[in-house]
């Protein structure tokens, strides 16, 4: 058994190596390469070193599993990517319990300790595989993305977790009895429903980011069960990197997860009056006189939102970049941490379009560019570039980090109508003298104004 | 309990924290695909779980080994496919 584990440090050495080679996308490439390495390493020193193994079970597994995951990865859209994840994610934590229970029901004599992380990656496994599938609900659009509340939730989260605490204890006391391991796998799935469904479409990055994090610490718990130190050491990397995107994901929304989790942002408020009574007055621009003041600039920084992918307006802004670019002007591109649907998001779509990736820049690195900006092109982003956040105190989005847009000498906004962002408020942005709106759909709008530049 | 095996879970967490704090924000997503692909190391598990438990154990570990390499193929090559995009000037 001793030269096993010396493979799964290998493999865990070639896991870390992968993650390291991911900080630059010129090499990230290999990284995921090493790692997929040592996953082929890791299962096939599992294969060949168990006894007895039922090979026709495992390759019967292995090939439909391998298919399904083929054919996802092939067929999914950019824009698809937070729902692959959230299903893969509930596919791992799915897996880890799985295996758990598979230990649980082997029966015979099961120490304390090992009956405790039984309990325990059940719980997680389970959890992450009934929120996962919420998740994916939500953002495909099966389930209402407003955050679904009921009277006393809270109190029922509270007194789902005190039972299962009790119930678990009971697994560990009498492992014998069925009934209590059936209700710890009962509450979990129960309580991952009860914990997703409050939280609003806007904070799905999050969410998704949180359920990576327990589908890493599900196989963590499941090493403890197998004493295995490849899942002990690959759960726990993937747990500390869902752990790091979530609270990245919640400092881009100056949320704390205890806000995101419990708040159930994104229900109708109550409108205070105060936001309907200011009607804002903006200029509203053609292309072409967009156009002009395009051809006038030097540098222009462009701010996708969610709208431009919606519109799959991403290939029209690039063919306009790359005319201004021919023109000898500057462009770059500014990405929110919550521009997309998932930590990345937006950069990835828009890598797809073959928009270079030295070209997109993250908040803090954006933000000091501002100030020499000629022109600031916003498509489709609202809430990220809403001054309100600065200073109105009552605000909503009051602290949230935003790009500072309104520095530019010239903002030139695309939206299809006035209608508010996904915090339901007006952008007083709109109104700033130096704004300048340019309605229509996006990828219309862009190709329009290409059309203006060129015959300019 | 064994204290070696914990020790092992808490490095790796250091570790962890240590490497993907580096990895900058344009590679989030396939650092997320790819984590989904890493998660799939419960794939050992499941290829333990398919002797331990006679009948019930052997299903329980054969969906197991599906959902695994689930994570482990699609995560693999979807993470591949995204990060072939990522293209300089």
């Amino acid at each position: 058994m001793e030269y096993t584990n010396i493979f799964y440090v290998l493999a865990s050495v070639l896991f870390i190596l992968g993650i390291k080679k991911l900080s630059h996308p010129k090499t990230a490439r290999h990284g995921n390469f090493l790692a997929f390495i040592g996953m082929l390493i890791a299962i096939a020193v599992t294969l060949l070193s168990y006894g007895e193994l039922d090979f026709k079970i495992i390759a019967i597994g292995m090939i439909i599993g391998a298919m399904i995951g083929a054919t996802f990865a092939i067929k999914v859209e950019m824009t698809q990517m937070p729902q692959m994840v959230a299903i893969f994610n509930g596919f791992g934590g799915g897996a880890s319990a799985l295996v758990a229970a598979a230990e649980f029901l082997k029966g015979g004599e099961i120490t304390s300790f090992t009956l405790g992380t039984i309990v325990l990656s059940i719980f997680v496994g389970t959890l992450t595989f009934s929120g996962s599938f919420i998740a994916f609900g939500k953002l495909q659009g099966f389930i209402s993305g407003q955050p679904i509340v009921f009277p006393g939730q809270k109190i029922l989260n509270a007194l789902m977790a005190i039972s299962l605490i009790f119930i678990g204890m009971k697994v560990v006391q009498f492992p014998t009895e069925m009934n209590f391991f059936y209700a710890v796998i009962a509450i979990s799935a129960i309580i991952g429903i009860t914990l997703t469904i409050p939280i609003g479409g806007a904070d799905m990055p999050v969410v998704i980011s949180l359920l990576n994090s327990y589908s890493g610490v599900a196989a963590a718990a499941t090493g403890f069960v197998l004493m295995n130190n490849g899942l002990i050491i690959a759960g726990a990397l993937v747990g500390a990197s869902g752990l790091i995107l979530t609270n990245i994901m919640c400092k881009g929304m100056n949320r704390s997860l205890t806000n995101v989790i419990f708040g159930a942002v994104g229900l109708e408020q109550e409108s205070s009056g105060d936001g309907e009574a200011k009607q804002i007055s903006v200029k509203s621009y053609s292309t072409e006189e967009a156009a002009m003041i395009f051809d006038a600039a030097d540098k222009v920084i462009v701010v996708p939102g969610y709208g431009l992918a919606v519109a799959q307006a991403q290939h029209a802004v690039r063919e306009v970049a790359e005319l201004l670019e021919s023109k000898g002007k500057k462009v770059l591109y500014a990405i929110h941490p919550v521009a997309g649907r998932m930590p990345g998001h937006m950069n990835v779509l828009l890598a797809e379009a073959n928009i270079p990736y030295e070209q997109l820049k993250d908040l803090d690195e954006i933000n000091p560019e501002f100030e020499d900006c000629d022109v600031a092109l916003v498509l489709g982003a609202n809430d990220v570039v809403n001054p309100a956040a600065r200073h109105d105190t009552s605000s909503p989005i009051y602290g949230m980090p935003i790009l500072d847009v309104d520095k530019s000498r010239t903002v030139i906004i695309n939206k299809r109508t006035m209608n508010t962002g996904f915090a339901g408020i007006q952008n007083e942005l709109f109104g700033f003298d130096n704004s300048i709106m340019v309605f229509g759909d996006a990828k219309d709008m862009l190709q329009q104004l290409l059309k203006d530049l060129k015959e300019l | 309990m064994d204290i070696n095996i914990l020790t092992v879970f808490i490095l790796a967490i250091f570790v962890g924290i240590e490497i993907i704090s580096k990895v900058p924000p344009t590679l989030h997503t396939p650092l997320m695909s790819g984590s989904n692909a890493i998660s799939g190391i419960a794939v050992v598990g499941a290829i333990i779980a398919t002797k331990v438990g006679g009948q019930t154990g052997t299903w329980l570990g054969l969906i197991a080994v599906i959902f695994a390499t689930v994570n482990v193929v699609g995560g693999f090559m979807v993470t591949d496919r995204m990060l072939k995009m990522f293209k300089r000037k």
